[in-house]
């Protein structure tokens, strides 16, 4: 996280001018507002956050922030957002994409993301679809859903990224819903204050080809049970939920992967002696 | 997670107040940018409506705390879970066909929501100053419900394939 | 197919080419190591190579080693020497190591007789059994006294041989003295026989340098100024990787083991957006994997270093043997129209030129460049004069703090465009691998597509190569063209084609992309016949050159893929064939 300076902006500082495309009604609107709140709770700056993502609907993100963005290619904002953070350890680097981008093509990045733990918080917005190429089944879709490229469903058992997470070693885990802006905004601002990778699955509709989505509202609900540091109970917890139990579900204690960098110890010639007879 | 409203003063009351309208009228601005984004220039200019008549009540209320020599709030340090001020909807109930009718029940809702937050406060263990603005700020969002109810039932009903589009969606990346 | 031999002639008077084989925990490679050192240690040059079974242990094994007084970059036509702890598998080497009748092999009769193949060419006999007389020191080992027999033999200094099995052991280990041991045993061995052949003695002295082609490249790539690597590890790249990780941690630069070549070539990027120099490594599979990123890289403006130590293809191919069909991957595989650099080194000491040369054209540039290394290069460990210093770095092109209206693709006359990086203030942009106007919003617009290929594309063609762009070398009608590990072998055929009275000149190119068809035309200026030397089965080399420069000489092609290389008997064949017609 980069310190903090007196001039503090508004979560408006951080929405850029470039008009989003996403459909009106799609949940992304509100992770947008979101996180522009959360950044600016923290007291960050715009120069010094960087958001990576991917490709798909929710990966259109970084332009409409003011801050630093790279929108790079499907399923590859990790690996991006992990090179970028270890080398520059000033900045807040956040990760963004799609349920699609993250947890298909992008999925063992994600594996090995959790288990690195760098010092980096990912949000994914899952909609349970494959929302820009206009309508299959993402790895959190439902097996039964029908669609044009999968008739009757997929067939296959949903993707659990949050057991996932957890037992690949992300240190803190939670889930959001996009329709409580101000609750999200509050765990994406714990997320990215907690240190090694922190991971917030958002759950955001999608208008256009979940219609049904609308009805999330009405399902999620405040986790009853507070956050746990102990990742057996946390996955117990996951493992049984319905999917709509909403905030920080683990924040662990793993310290952070972050090598040092910056400061030379030897003289770049010295490191041809080894070659010298 | 519902924080409650930290409000001892009158200046409090009326930060409060102020920042609501200014948070609804930027929520209204973006969702008439939404509009004119995807094409729906009617809404965008009824979103437009909307956030002026807000824009028009927070300076009322900005003059009043000026008067009164207070500063304004930075923004509302209250909400109910669900939506972000409370006379600011969340984006889920827009669409890009939607029809005046749909935009003014967004408007609806949020003047009740309104109304009800301080009819609530009106209700609270403040001072009788204090519950006695609180009821006349009710009293105002009434009206506002008044009017918006009285809007709506002079628009024609929304046609039953209003959100009908015969092209299908395209795949922009 | 290799042509027949005809009767040997030393490849260069005063080099010697010694293979020294076994299997099975024979300690054939460590004590391949330690002749080489020897030699070098002694004043002289030289080169080993390896080669070895599917087996990670106990397999067969081969060092293949060429020694003389003046630099040689390349291995011979033939082996002087064959040195046998055991004929284990041996026919699985005998395409590498040809022999004739003025070699020699040197064997344990105890282990019988060596496969027919190897003794196919009239191959003369010694026997050495090292078993036995190894037996007799405790803790002796036989490829210790196949050492010390064979410095013996070709006249290294004992001395010189000694302190190379302390160097290669690492004075403190326990076994230097049973080494030591073993090593008298076999050159007393030797004090017995008529030796038949002799290294002539050299007379460097004063630093030279010991290293492999993989090391030289990561050295070179630090010197360019990275200081981020992404890794995954892969045939026969890894040890640059490896070489790289504690040295860039002693730079204050840091190394990350990705999960793949997909991860890796991402990160690469990530932190090279950031503003540090980054690099990556890998063989042909991993470039494959990589194409998508690099087409990312090229659109978003990020430079970017990737080095590919080719190998035989296609697909898993050869993963130990060199080749040179890498060539239409790295230029061509992107999808798109998306310009970048290729470079290739010429030799394991060109391997630190060229990387940091890489480097500098990917920052000046901001596009990435891939270096066309190979295993021969990359696994070669070879005697060098230290390179001549050159500490030209190129900086990036940063934006200017303060610059209200800034566009980080603005279309420059030069194409190149400053780049803000994270941390400046006001000059926030995303970058993409969408098309994008010069803002960087993205774009479907005909005028800004066309904008920023042009953009991408002047970027390249106003690359001032100077003087590196190739290695041209002598005169003639005749001119060998040819690239990478190739060029060695065509330099000694050159030579030896001059001592036959034909003048042949040498062009080979390092800059492959951009192309530089002008300058290959004046290279050419006056050569009406070139010769194309490539290791390859398709002549990708050949396709490049024909399709993209004009030539107008009368082009043939000399290539084979591997794993054998090009050997330079072949190529002086050829070129005295055809002088002839």
């Amino acid at each position: 996280m980069n310190a903090p300076i007196s001039a503090a902006l508004a979560a408006k500082d951080f929405k850029s001018d470039t008009k989003p495309v996403w459909c009106p009604g799609c949940g992304d609107y509100g992770v947008l507002t979101s996180l522009a709140r959360a950044l600016a709770d923290l007291g960050l700056r715009p120069e010094a956050t960087a958001i990576i993502s991917g490709i798909g609907c929710s990966s259109r993100i970084p332009a409409y922030t003011t801050c630093y963005g790279f929108h790079g290619v499907h399923g590859r904002a990790l690996p991006v957002a992990t090179g970028l953070k270890v080398s520059r350890p000033d900045l807040t680097v956040i990760a963004a994409g799609g349920d699609g981008d993250g947890y298909s093509i992008g999925g063992n990045h994600f594996l090995h993301a959790c288990r690195r733990n760098v010092d980096l918080t990912y949000i994914v917005m899952d909609n349970h679809v494959y929302g820009m190429t206009k309508g299959q089944a993402s790895p959190t879709t439902e097996p039964d859903w029908d669609n044009a490229l999968m008739p009757g469903g997929s067939g296959l058992r949903p993707f659990q990224p949050l057991v996932i997470a957890l037992a690949s070693g992300a240190n803190f885990v939670a889930r959001a819903f996009s329709g409580d802006i101000i609750g999200t905004a509050a765990i994406i601002a714990q997320a990215i204050q907690a240190p090694g990778f922190s991971f917030v699955e958002l759950l955001s509709p999608c208008v256009t080809f979940r219609p049904e989505q609308r009805a999330w509202k009405e399902l999620v609900r405040p986790s009853p049970v507070p956050p746990t540091d102990d990742p057996a109970r946390a996955a117990r917890r996951i493992m049984t939920d319905d999917g709509f139990n909403i905030g920080v579900l683990y924040a662990g204690r793993r310290k952070p992967y972050q090598p040092e960098i910056g400061r030379a110890r030897k003289p770049l010639a010295d490191l041809a002696r080894g070659f010298e007879l | 997670m519902t924080p409650e409203p930290a409000i001892a003063s009158r200046a409090d009351l009326l930060a409060c107040a102020h920042a609501m309208e200014v948070e609804a009228a930027e929520r209204y601005e973006e969702f008439a940018a939404q509009m004119r984004q995807h094409g729906n220039l009617e809404i965008a200019a009824l979103f437009g409506k909307l956030a002026a008549i807000e824009r028009k009540h927070a300076e009322a209320l900005a003059a009043d705390l000026k008067r009164g020599g207070h500063a304004l709030g930075a923004r509302p340090a209250l909400a109910v879970p669900g939506q972000e001020g409370l006379e600011t909807a969340s984006g889920d109930a827009l669409h890009y066909l939607m029809t005046p009718m749909h935009a003014l029940a967004i408007a609806l809702a949020n003047e009740q929501r309104a109304f009800e937050f301080f009819a609530d406060l009106a209700e609270r263990p403040l001072p009788a100053e204090l519950r006695r603005l609180a009821s006349e700020f009710a009293a105002e969002e009434r009206a506002h419900v008044a009017l918006v109810r009285e809007w709506l039932a002079r628009l024609p009903k929304a046609a039953e394939d209003w959100d009908y589009d015969p092209d299908e969606p395209t795949m922009p990346d | 197919m290799a042509p027949a031999m005809t009767a040997a002639r030393p490849a260069t008077s005063s080099a010697l080419s010694i293979a020294m084989t076994g299997s099975g925990g024979a300690g054939v490679m460590t004590a391949g190591s330690m002749l080489l050192e020897a030699a070098a240690l002694a004043g002289c040059y030289g080169l080993m190579s390896r080669s070895s079974g599917p087996q990670i242990r106990g397999g067969e094994a081969a060092a293949l080693l060429r020694l003389a007084a003046a630099p040689i970059e390349s291995l011979g036509d033939r082996f002087d020497l064959l040195v046998s702890v055991d004929w284990l598998n041996l026919e699985h080497f005998a395409a590498e190591l040809p022999l004739d009748r003025n070699s020699v092999i040197i064997g344990d009769p105890s282990q019988g007789e060596p496969p027919a193949a190897m003794l196919a060419n009239g191959a003369r006999r010694l026997a050495l059994p090292m078993k036995e007389l190894a037996k007799k020191i405790p803790g002796g080992r036989a490829n210790m006294v196949a050492l010390g027999y064979v410095a013996s033999l070709i006249g290294l200094p004992e001395d010189a041989t000694a302190e190379a099995v302390r160097r290669v052991l690492g004075a403190a280990n326990d076994r230097v003295a049973a080494s030591l041991a073993s090593l008298a045993v076999g050159r007393q061995a030797a004090a017995e026989v008529e030796s038949p052949v002799r290294l002539t003695p050299g007379t460097r002295s004063g630093r030279r340098w010991l290293l492999t082609g993989n090391e030289a490249a990561g050295y070179g790539a630090l010197k360019g100024g990275v200081r981020f690597v992404a890794a995954y590890p892969i045939t026969p790249a890894t040890e640059m990787l490896e070489w790289m990780s504690p040295a860039l941690v002693e730079l204050g630069g840091v190394l990350v083991q990705a999960e793949d070549e997909l991860a890796s070539i991402n990160m690469a990027i990530g932190a090279s957006y950031g503003g540090t120099p980054s690099l990556t490594a890998t063989s042909g599979p991993g470039l494959s994997l990589m194409t998508e990123a690099l087409g990312l890289a090229v659109a978003a403006e990020v430079p970017i270093v990737v080095v590919d130590v080719m190998r035989c293809g296609p697909s898993t191919g050869i993963p130990t043997k060199s080749e040179q069909a890498d060539l239409n991957v790295a230029l061509y595989a992107l999808h798109g129209d998306a310009p970048h650099v290729v470079v290739a080194p010429t030799s394991v000491a060109d391997c630190l030129a060229t990387t940091q040369w890489a480097v500098h054209l990917a920052e000046a540039m901001q596009v990435p460049a891939v270096v066309l290394s190979d295993q021969s290069l990359g696994q070669t460990r070879m005697v060098i004069d230290p390179p001549p210093v050159d500490d030209a770095i190129a900086g990036r092109m940063l934006a200017a703090v303060g610059d209200e209206a800034y566009r980080r693709y603005a279309l420059t006359s030069s194409g190149v465009s400053p780049m803000a990086v994270p941390g400046m203030p006001d000059l926030m942009y995303t970058a993409d691998g969408l098309e994008h106007s010069e803002r960087g919003t993205p774009s479907s617009q005909a005028r800004d597509h066309l904008a920023q290929l042009d953009k991408r594309r002047r970027k390249l063609d106003g690359v001032d190569a100077g003087a590196r762009w190739a290695e041209i070398d002598g005169e003639g009608e005749i001119a060998v063209v040819t690239w990478g590990s190739c060029t060695g072998p065509a330099r000694e055929a050159i030579a030896r084609s001059r001592d036959d009275g034909l003048r042949v000149k040498l062009v080979s190119l390092r800059l492959l992309a951009p192309v530089q068809p002008h300058r290959l035309a004046a290279a050419l200026d006056g050569v009406s016949r070139v010769l194309v030397v490539e290791q390859s089965h398709g002549g990708q080399f050949r396709r490049y050159l024909l399709a993209e420069h004009a030539l107008e000489a009368e082009v043939r092609s000399l290539c084979h893929p591997g794993p054998l290389p090009l050997r330079p008997g072949e190529i002086h064949q050829e070129l005295m064939r055809w002088s002839r017609q």
